[in-house]
């Protein structure tokens, strides 16, 4: 890693149909009235002292005050998190749970503004209010392609302002230089998106499985056609599917290897509780173990930074 | 930049401090030591400042330095230099390359401005990756004429003035 790694960037718009999803929490609380784990407190004091080699003489003594560079520190959840009630909301956990799933599983700082307005002393409890500022379209750093995510932090004692803290993460996708030998590693092939099954690929993303129903006659397809071929109507509708299903038919692959598989593997038919049936991979047994009628779930499968696939776990592995 | 260049008013005195004065320079070396003891005493439990492997896993070289410790110590630079009666009012700093073990990181500071008590510093780190930390930090000093130990006064004929830094949220990567 050389230079600038993280704050080197540049804005790849290209297929980012997230953001407007991840634009939905800004403005949203982060955290109301959560309290400060610890109240300020003169061994937390030394200890943040003895590790940056502060010796301020404000913050030691009987009339010290903390530094005020602790002021984050005050509002961590340290090693056991948050508590449960502790006043964080859930909209910071959706976002990163949001981000997580969309492979953007990494998370470093890159930008601390404080502003302190009142020292904290020995004994000061802290409450504290965050919102979410906002979140960045997909930008690709030395790091990784991610998105950036600023909030803004009140940090109160007795009901009084003591400092304003904003900071701003990049939640980001690691760059495979982490791993050199799979920088080059084979992917599985891509799925060809267009306007016909985009509304598929964009729920998967969100780790829906969508079938297409016609509203002319209500019949339900998979995959996703522009026309019925029960009643050749071009309306439709989607149905979430449940996630249940059984193995309908499937093959066992050996050959030819394709690079991006470890043959031997299964190719299942699942037929969905829906109704409709689509191809995909089993997980969780060795492929000697897939059989027909085996009830299956739906989950999504990972393959690499850009490529997330639905695929069914057999039930009980 | 514009400043008197005859004698300081206040020969008999200590000196004021003047934009351009430049900070004495800090080094930070950057052990395992101090990233996991700063993120601890940060309640930083992330495991990219303490575990090496998950550090690498997650596309790092090895563990690194959290932001807080980075904020801390860019305060405690501030204040060691300006003196005990100083008192932090704002710190923003930017992280660029990061700070690794083994790495020595330079802290180096510039008056941007003087109001009454109140100083406005500029402040860099660098390693050996670049620049870790850019930043702004504003402090009240207990009294204009604070005596400075470790400030320089700003060269009234610079040889060479640095350029202006990059915005490196605008660089390309």
């Amino acid at each position: 890693m050389t230079g600038e790694a993280v704050n080197e960037q540049r804005t790849t718009s290209d297929g980012d149909d997230l953001h407007p999803r991840l634009r939905t929490f800004e403005g949203r609380a982060a955290a109301t009235a959560a309290h400060g784990k610890d109240p300020v407190n003169v061994p937390m004091i030394r200890h943040w002292c003895e590790a940056m080699g502060d010796t301020h003489p404000a913050y030691t003594g009987p009339d010290a005050v903390a530094p005020p560079t602790m002021l984050q520190a005050w509002t961590m959840g340290g090693l056991s998190g948050h508590d449960a009630g502790s006043g964080r909301s859930g909209a910071y956990d959706e976002l990163f749970a949001l981000l997580d799933g969309a492979g953007f599983t990494s998370v470093v700082a890159t930008d601390c503004e404080q502003e302190y307005l009142r020292p904290l002393r020995p004994g000061d409890e802290i409450t504290f209010d965050a919102v979410i500022e906002s979140v960045s379209p997909r930008k690709t750093t030395k790091l990784g392609t991610g998105h950036f995510v600023t909030t803004r932090m009140d940090v109160r004692t007795g009901g009084e302002l003591a400092g304003t803290h904003r900071f701003r993460i990049l939640k980001y996708a690691p760059a495979a230089r982490a791993k050199p030998p799979a920088a080059d590693a084979p992917r599985r092939p891509r799925p060809v998106i267009n306007r016909d099954n985009r509304p598929f690929w964009d729920a998967v993303a969100e780790h829906r499985l969508l079938i297409q129903r016609c509203t002319g006659c209500g019949t339900l397809r998979f995959p996703w056609l522009p026309g019925c071929n029960a009643c050749a109507s071009p309306g439709w509708d989607t149905v979430e599917a449940s996630g249940e299903g059984t193995v309908f038919s499937y093959v066992v692959m050996h050959h030819p290897p394709f690079p991006a598989f470890d043959p031997p593997y299964a190719v299942a038919l699942v037929e969905l509780a829906e109704g409709v049936r689509m191809i995909s991979n089993i997980t969780g047994v060795p492929y000697d173990k897939v059989h027909i009628g085996m009830p299956v779930r739906l989950e999504f499968l990972r393959a690499d930074a850009e490529l997330e696939l639905p695929v069914f776990r057999a039930e009980g592995a | 930049m514009t400043r008197p260049t005859g004698p300081d008013p206040t020969p008999a005195g200590p000196p004021r401090l003047r934009p351009g004065d430049t900070l004495a320079p800090l080094e930070v070396p950057v052990t395992r030591t101090l990233i996991v003891a700063g993120a601890v005493a940060s309640r930083d439990y992330q495991d990219v400042h303490h575990d090496a492997e998950l550090a690498r896993a997650k596309g790092s070289p090895d563990i690194f330095m959290n932001i807080l410790t980075t904020n801390g110590l860019v305060g405690r630079y501030v204040t060691d230099r300006l003196g005990p009666a100083a008192v932090l009012r704002k710190v923003a700093i930017r992280l660029g390359a990061p700070n690794h073990p083994g790495d020595t990181m330079v802290l180096t500071g510039t008056v941007e401005s003087v109001s009454g008590p109140t100083v406005e510093i500029r402040v860099t780190g660098t390693n050996r990756l670049g620049r870790h930390v850019t930043g702004t930090v504003v402090a009240d000093t207990a009294v204009a004429d604070t005596a400075v130990a470790d400030v320089a006064p700003a060269d009234p004929a610079p040889a060479e003035e640095a350029p202006a830094a990059p915005d490196p949220q605008e660089s390309p990567a």
